[in-house]
């Protein structure tokens, strides 16, 4: 109780003094109902469709969520560095080896920034991009099912934070390093961190066709906190920009030592250039491990391979590939306006924005206007960068997107608000209070040439009083603003899950005609797929008891397995055979330490059972499927170990002794 | 119930006659004929018990199918394929199972009838008379929409012939 008393005084003053801050928390609620009309904008008539698709990292969930706007109703969990007992994914042996790493398997992540794919520097709706940042992987996720297709780790990374964002044909995924560490990893005392850590900037490859990823080369960098990028695009293709903080490179209590310079850096990458080093032979080939698990969309399964060699270019010996600009104080968001040109660095600690133009930097690069270098790679001279500066405009400001109109709206952390100024002159033109302490911020199409200015979705950091309350942990705020007009206006504001670093968002109909809706059962070649009553059957080899089983509306086949023995390891094999859209049947079985699995039309499925004591034991299918769902189920019998009941399955007495 | 039967075919005969007239025929009115219906004694098949009526084509994309004299064996044998992959779980062939049992059924449906039963089972169970009489038979079971093209549907056909 006294620490209750102790945390309401801290939070009352917290709220006095940011209360006193322009256009903070200001405890007076507003919302939607508020404006008159907001309602009917976000209204999607029962049976109809929102007009766009968001994909919201589900932070610390480790999931993707599809949304619809400007409703903001769920569509779908996406699982992907997490398992998930609703579908079975990460449990089933077909998707367990998706969560596998080179330190084994891992059940959860901490999933970052979605990044939707681009052609000529427009989203095309064909995959969306995932970072993992605890243990750094990059996943892939196909838009035709709306699942994680692969799943690739980062080496010689920690804290894979200002990752995975795309160049403008989705030639390269791009992952960096927030925390650095000793590359290779070897034991060493941590105060040596100066000058011995090391970052990696990762460029991953993407086959356009299948879009598998690869790691085409990693650059070495000096071991700074590469904190968020995005890539050049239009004039500015070919290039990648990457905000850094702790340059001091403190290694404890990093809330003081890491603030001590009054800049740090953005660091532009020439990744063309960095592509003639590869073709002439100056990558280093090292070795190293790290997983690659791709899924197979015909046997619908996971293959986990560990792969061992990584090519390395070093920034500090290799001239012309990295470049480093001074920067507002520890920024954060590193944004390209969609003409390319201006890269904005959002001053976390110093509250200005700092506007760099792209045009600038290469007048500077070409004349040689350094300041100094800092582990050989050259440091340009701030004022030959920049364009502009917005002087305060609030404080804390962490992201920044833009609109169709030459207007960028960003994010205010401390000052609780969002900002929307104009990108060619940096005046102000409306400031809007965010409820409470915003993050990241979505425009649709706003990592990209083409942006669609009509909404604007803001993830908020704090709930408080937003919702009704649940106890001491609430979902974060999300808030949809209509930027249509020359003031922002809030339409929504609803709670999301987990806590969204980023989304991506993207007009429905460049993904909604090519999602599929069922597998086809010809093209499936799953190894223990059962297509029909003459496949279905039961097989021993040793403790190992196969059950290839096959779910139609409403039985499973066998519905009656004697002759498991405890002791055993009892793999279902499960066959949806079923081709109709939107018809899953789930598999539960009683006792099994293990989720549910939840199987799709067309698809097989396993699951692993290991019975522990001798009975009789039910299964059942999960999901309502039909009027006669109560009546899917079947029963196992499992006698003991020396038994000698014989192997025998049937359905309504077929193929029974 | 008999009364929504005889309801229903004649509003099947008087939908039949507006398609008539849109094949640019001139449109000549039929009235209905209830009253010869009405002396008809049904007649019920053995199977499963409910009304025969060959004239009932069901509802779906099929509206006439040739049957030649002699059977396509090698159009039957890929019907086969088709049916065991995608219907014998719940349809064996000569015995009653989860559905009908498919021997003889050409003997108490008409072929469009069986094939818009494969391609259209959602629409048939809801508003085919006879359709609707076989879901109560089968306690329920609903027919699941295997996505079956019209070209598969009339190689399933032919395999039933061989039944």
């Amino acid at each position: 109780m006294k620490h209750l008393i102790k945390l309401t005084s801290i939070i009352t003053a917290l709220v006095l003094i940011t209360s006193c801050s322009p256009g903070g928390m200001s405890g007076e609620k507003s919302g939607p109902g508020s404006k008159k009309g907001a309602a009917e904008k976000v209204y999607v008539a029962p049976g109809e469709y929102d007009e766009y698709y968001g994909f919201l990292s589900g932070g610390f969930s480790g999931q993707l969520y599809a949304y619809g706007f400007p409703s903001a109703r769920l569509l779908k969990i996406i699982p992907v560095f997490s398992q998930d007992p609703q579908t079975g994914y990460g449990y089933t042996e077909e998707s367990k080896p998706m969560l596998e790493t080179s330190y084994g398997f891992i059940p959860w992540d901490d999933l970052h920034h979605p990044d939707i794919s681009q052609t000529n520097g427009e989203l095309d709706g064909r995959w969306v991009f995932v970072n993992a940042n605890n243990t750094p992987r990059i996943a892939r996720v196909d838009l035709r099912d709306f699942n994680t297709a692969e799943i690739i780790e980062i080496p010689n990374s920690a804290g894979n934070h200002s990752s995975a964002f795309i160049t403008e044909n989705t030639e390269y995924v791009v992952a960096g390093t927030r925390f650095g560490v000793p590359i290779p990893q070897r034991d060493m005392p941590i105060q040596d961190y100066k000058g011995n850590f090391k970052a990696s900037l990762t460029f991953l490859s993407v086959d356009q066709k299948t879009g598998q990823m690869d790691i085409a080369f990693q650059i070495r960098m000096p071991g700074f906190n590469y904190d968020l990028s995005h890539p050049g695009r239009d004039k500015s293709h070919g290039w990648f920009f990457f905000t850094t903080y702790n340059t001091e490179e403190a290694f404890t209590l990093l809330e003081v030592n890491a603030s001590q310079q009054d800049k740090d850096f953005v660091a532009a990458v020439n990744w063309k250039k960095a592509e003639e080093y590869i073709k002439e032979g100056k990558g280093v080939v090292e070795k190293t491990r790290y997983a690659h698990n791709i899924y197979d969309e015909k046997t619908h399964t996971t293959t986990h391979t560990i792969k061992d060699k990584v090519t390395v270019l070093d920034a500090s010996n290799l001239p012309g590939l990295v470049y480093l600009i001074p920067s507002a104080k520890s920024p954060h968001g590193c944004d390209v306006d969609p003409t390319g040109e201006y890269i904005i660095s959002n001053g976390k600690l110093s509250s200005n924005l700092v506007v760099h133009s792209y045009s600038k930097i290469m007048n500077a690069i070409e004349k040689e206007l350094y300041e100094g270098e800092a582990y050989g790679i050259p440091i340009l001279k701030f004022e030959e960068t920049i364009a502009g500066i917005v002087e305060q405009p609030g404080i804390g400001p962490l992201h920044t997107e833009f609109d169709n109109k030459g207007h960028a709206y960003t994010t205010f952390f401390v000052s609780s608000e969002v900002v929307k100024w104009k990108v060619e002159t940096r005046q102000i033109i409306d400031r809007q209070p965010a409820y409470y302490s915003p993050g990241h911020l979505c425009i649709p199409g706003g990592n990209s040439r083409k942006p669609d200015g009509k909404y604007l979705l803001v993830m908020n950091k704090i709930t408080k009083d937003r919702y009704l309350p649940v106890g001491p942990e609430l979902n974060q705020a999300g808030q949809l603003f209509d930027i249509t007009g020359e003031k922002m206006e809030l339409l929504l504001d609803f709670p999301m899950i987990g806590e969204p670093h980023y989304a991506g968002m993207i007009h429905a109909d460049k993904v909604k005609d090519r999602t599929l809706q069922i597998y086809d059962l010809d093209e499936n070649k799953h190894p223990g797929v059962a297509k029909g009553p003459d496949n279905v059957r039961v097989e021993r080899k040793g403790n190992n008891v196969h059950v290839y089983m096959t779910m139609i509306r409403s039985h499973f086949n066998p519905d009656n397995i004697e002759g498991v023995k405890v002791g055993d390891k009892v793999y279902f094999h499960v066959t949806n055979i079923e081709q109709d859209y939107d018809i899953p049947h789930g598999f539960a079985m009683m006792g099994a330490r293990n989720s549910e699995m939840l199987i799709v039309p067309g698809k097989t499925e396993t699951l692993v059972w290991e019975p522990q004591a001798e009975g009789v034991y039910p299964f059942y299918c999960t999901d309502f499927c039909s009027a006669l769902h109560q009546e899917m189920q079947g029963y196992v019998r499992v006698s003991p170990a020396n038994s000698n009941v014989k192997l025998t399955w049937g359905l309504n007495h077929e193929n029974y002794e | 119930m008999k009364k929504f039967v005889l309801l229903l075919l004649a509003a099947f005969i008087m939908f039949g006659c507006a398609s008539n007239s849109e094949k640019g025929k001139p449109p000549k009115f039929k009235a209905p004929k209830i009253a010869k219906t009405e002396e008809q004694e049904p007649v019920y098949d053995k199977v499963d018990g409910v009304a025969v009526d060959m004239n009932n084509k069901g509802i779906g994309p099929v509206k006439s199918v040739t049957i030649p004299e002699t059977i396509d064996m090698a159009l039957a044998k890929e019907g086969e394929g088709i049916y065991n992959a995608l219907c014998l779980a719940c349809h064996r062939p000569t015995q009653k199972f989860i559905g009908p049992a498919p021997k003889g059924v050409l003997e108490r449906r008409s072929p469009e009838w069986v094939m818009n039963m494969i391609i259209n089972p959602e629409k048939m169970v809801a508003e085919d008379p006879i359709a609707k009489k076989l879901l109560i038979e089968y306690n329920g079971s609903p027919m699941a929409n295997q996505g079956v093209t019209e070209e598969k549907a009339r190689a399933i056909l032919e395999y039933f012939r061989t039944l």
